[in-house]
């Protein structure tokens, strides 16, 4: 049973490795590319179809973050990245759930000897196949791993650079449409506060409270899609047959519940952003 | 005897006990927040029946906030466990 936190590199373009959580995310991509495509192959006004569909759908996300937001013209401004965020990561989550994700892979022999120190120095254990692996000629035991299995499919999100990715660009989806509504003065006027020492600290306080924002964000997902994979790969492992199945739809609804709070948390926090800011 | 009898655990042994405390005690104060504001919001919605999807939404997202600092104490176990 092979466990590993760090999503493994498949293949690396130029400088840049590519794991099997971004493959995953390329895939779910693709899909949301023909899927919206399809929706507006050849628009009528009266929809038919494809069409149809995709207007449900959207009615129903511009409704709900309508009730959210209060006003139906800020819910338009917010909708694009909100429903995008919404669906992207539902729909990574959910295909990470098909079998064969996690489970069809290829062996990869490791090159060189994993070198522990006595000195507890982290050694990264999932180096890329071509990586270079410290090898200390000092006294240390040399533990020589069998060869790993890396799969070929890993859900997206259960990579902390994913949801971490997300989380910056969140924040800072937040900052900007803050910035475009109410102006950079009023917006800034927010964090550097220099009426008083008191408001000062508030707003040296309310930046840190946007970075933890960042690290809120990418751990819930994280954790929630990483410990879920962990769960279903022990389970599998345990039983695989007829009993996972709970699991699984545990999964599902973890999956949409995650989706749905990193959105409306998304949604609330441009809510915020975007008013005026009380007086106290 | 040859062998002086250790003073100290394994490492793995205090690691496998590490990601147990960490987990098993990181997820009491979240739950008990998460079943505290449920109570008071099913007890808001049925005072006020009308006012049910505005309460929920808002209570979705509180437990969301306390349900991330379970995943802090998860996250944190597994760390501890698989790095």
């Amino acid at each position: 049973m092979h466990i590993s936190i760090a999503a493994e590199t498949l293949f690396m373009i130029g400088p840049l490795p590519v794991t099997n959580a971004l493959l995953m995310s390329w895939i779910a991509m693709a899909l949301l590319v023909a899927v919206g495509l399809s929706f507006t192959y050849r628009m009528r006004v009266v929809p038919g179809g494809m069409q149809n569909v995709g207007e449900t759908i959207i009615e129903a996300g511009i409704g709900f973050f309508s009730d959210v937001m209060g006003s139906r013209r800020e819910a338009e401004k917010v909708f694009p990245i909100v429903a995008t965020l919404f669906i992207f990561i539902l729909l990574s989550n959910w295909i990470g759930l098909v079998p064969g994700v996690g489970t069809i892979g290829y062996l990869e022999e490791p090159k060189e000897e994993i070198v522990h120190e006595e000195t507890v120095a982290p050694v990264d254990e999932h180096a890329a196949p071509e990586g270079e692996t410290e090898e200390a000629a000092a006294p240390a035991e040399a533990e020589a791993h069998g060869p790993v299995f890396v799969p070929f499919f890993r859900s997206a999100y259960s990579d902390l650079n994913m949801t971490l990715a997300l989380a910056i660009i969140s924040v800072l989806a937040t900052h900007v449409f803050g910035i475009m509504t109410i102006g950079f003065f009023k917006h800034a006027h927010k964090f550097f506060n220099f009426s008083s020492p008191i408001n000062f600290f508030v707003g040296i306080l309310e930046l840190f409270g946007e970075v933890s924002k960042m690290v809120s964000f990418s751990f819930r997902l994280f954790g929630n899609i990483f410990a879920g994979e962990v769960l279903l790969v022990v389970i599998l492992s345990l039983v695989p047959y007829v009993a996972p199945l709970p699991f699984f739809a545990l999964e599902v609804f973890v999956g949409f519940i995650q989706a749905l709070v990193f959105s409306m948390l998304t949604l609330v926090f441009m809510k915020v952003a975007m008013a005026e800011a009380e007086g106290h | 005897m040859d062998v002086p009898a250790k003073r100290s655990m394994d490492l793995e042994v205090a690691k496998n006990f590490a990601a147990a405390i960490a987990i098993g005690l990181g997820t009491l104060s979240p739950a008990y927040a998460i079943g505290y504001m449920a109570s008071r919001a099913m007890e808001a919605i049925g005072r006020n029946p009308e006012a049910a999807p505005k309460i929920q939404t808002a209570m979705i997202l509180a437990v969301a906030f306390a349900e991330a600092i379970a995943i802090y104490a998860l996250v944190v176990a597994l760390v501890i466990k698989f790095v």
